[in-house]
């Protein structure tokens, strides 16, 4: 077989540094050694398209997985999974995870002192459609300190995992809320050092996507890795 | 061609095992697919202690060297325990094609994400009992203090493949730039 179209690489230094010593727990835990460097091979290239028959439930609305209906405010976060070529990227599994509306995690080793929501786990699977879209119902997630620093406290956000088509394109990455006033003290969404990257985690408040009467919207693209473009392959034909 | 910036990387956090982890995560195969075995090890930190918020992900070709064919999933899901432990059932997968016309050694590749990790780190992890095979891939080969390639090739015990991961320091594992 011919040699393998490749993925564009993180050439602009999007991703945050593995050393940010802000973040106190890459300390003992981001590596030493500069990583090496290989091509992309068919390993690379490939990776699992999980769905359906792998979960025994995909729920993409967090308001309903209990009895009764989660306290705080209802909000629906969605928008387009998209490659760095602007292609959608079509039935790939989109993960989320999230406090509830007081800042507290359904984890055992979550110690902040707010309550539990017996109506909210926080957790939802999703896959995009046919062009890239992925949508869940939820509730705005509460700011939650942590100890990395005095009086350190997260921004609010949403985890969100997103599997692609290609192993190059794994990421987990979160999500944060317009205008917080905790992003200027927050180590590791400033850990990402370039501003206008940054933004892009930012989502946007979309009226257009509100419910009336039932739920406020914002809407957050996420973009992955494309293919490099090469001669003999014109990427616009791909796939 | 203009094209878009990447959405970031940011760490997955000590939060996700309500979100990421699932009861068929870690079987990359059914139990009782014929050739099964454990691929397992911890993760370690560079105090050398283990870290219990970790997460593996696997992905790799089927015992025939081909991805994602026939049912075959090939990706794997575990989270690590207290004792940093983690563990896959899986098959020995095939050689697969290489850049250039070569052939890969039989591998697995491999993220871990973790709390204190702003983005996963990659890896590979590569057969003792390929000894020939190993020796003729490009990557094994692109690695060239010895005791850095070991750290890619795991160990074997009765029904099981042990691979542990040191992020940092003494023993660390040779991580990749995809
Ligand atoms: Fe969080």
């Amino acid at each position: 077989m011919g040699d393998i179209a490749g993925y564009r690489r993180d050439t602009d230094g999007v991703h945050p540094p593995l050393a940010s010593p802000g973040y106190a727990s890459t300390r003992l835990r981001a590596p030493c050694r500069t990583p090496l460097m290989i091509p992309h091979t068919l390993t690379e290239v490939t990776g699992p398209a999980l769905g359906e028959r792998d979960f025994s439930a995909l729920d993409a609305d967090l308001t309903r997985q209990h009895g009764g209906e989660p306290l705080g405010e209802r909000i629906i976060v969605h928008g387009r999974v998209l490659d760095s070529n602007g292609r959608p990227i079509p039935h790939t599994l989109v993960e989320v995870w999230q406090a509830n509306a007081a800042g507290r995690y359904a984890h055992d080793l979550d110690r902040h002192p707010a309550p539990l929501d017996p109506n909210f786990t926080g957790a939802g699977r999703c896959l995009t459609d046919a062009e890239g879209r992925y949508g869940f119902v939820t509730i705005r997630p509460g700011a939650y300190p942590w100890k990395n620093h005095h009086n350190a406290w997260r921004p609010a956000h949403i985890h969100f995992s997103l599997l692609g088509r290609a192993f190059v394109q794994r990421i987990v990455t979160q999500m944060y809320f317009p205008g917080d006033p905790l992003f200027g003290q927050d180590p590791i969404f400033n850990s990402v050092r370039d501003p206008v990257a940054r933004d892009r985690m930012v989502a946007a408040f979309d009226l257009d996507a509100t419910e009336p009467e039932w739920a406020l919207a914002y809407r957050f693209d996420i973009v992955l890795r494309g293919r490099e473009a090469t001669p003999f392959e014109d990427p616009e034909e791909d796939e | 061609m203009s094209t878009r910036g990447l959405t970031p990387s940011q760490t997955v956090g000590p939060f996700f095992a309500f979100g990421l982890p699932w009861p068929g995560g870690p079987y990359a195969v059914p139990e009782g697919t014929p050739g099964a075995v454990w691929l397992r090890g911890r993760v370690l930190d560079g105090a050398g202690d283990p870290v219990s918020d970790a997460l593996i992900e696997t992905w790799q070709a089927d015992p025939q060297g081909r991805y994602a064919v026939g049912g075959f999933r090939g990706f794997a899901r575990c989270p690590t325990n207290a004792d940093g432990r983690w563990a896959i059932l899986t098959v020995k997968p095939g050689a697969v094609p290489g850049p250039g016309g070569t052939t890969q050694a039989p591998h697995v590749a491999m993220s871990v994400f973790a709390r204190g990790l702003l983005n996963r780190v990659v890896t590979r992890v590569y057969f003792p009992d390929e000894v020939d095979a190993n020796a003729a891939d490009t990557v094994l080969i692109s690695v060239a203090d010895p005791v850095l390639r070991a750290t890619l090739v795991a160990g074997a015990v009765e029904g099981a493949y042990i691979f542990d991961i040191r992020l940092q320091g003494e023993g660390e594992t040779v991580f990749l730039a995809i």
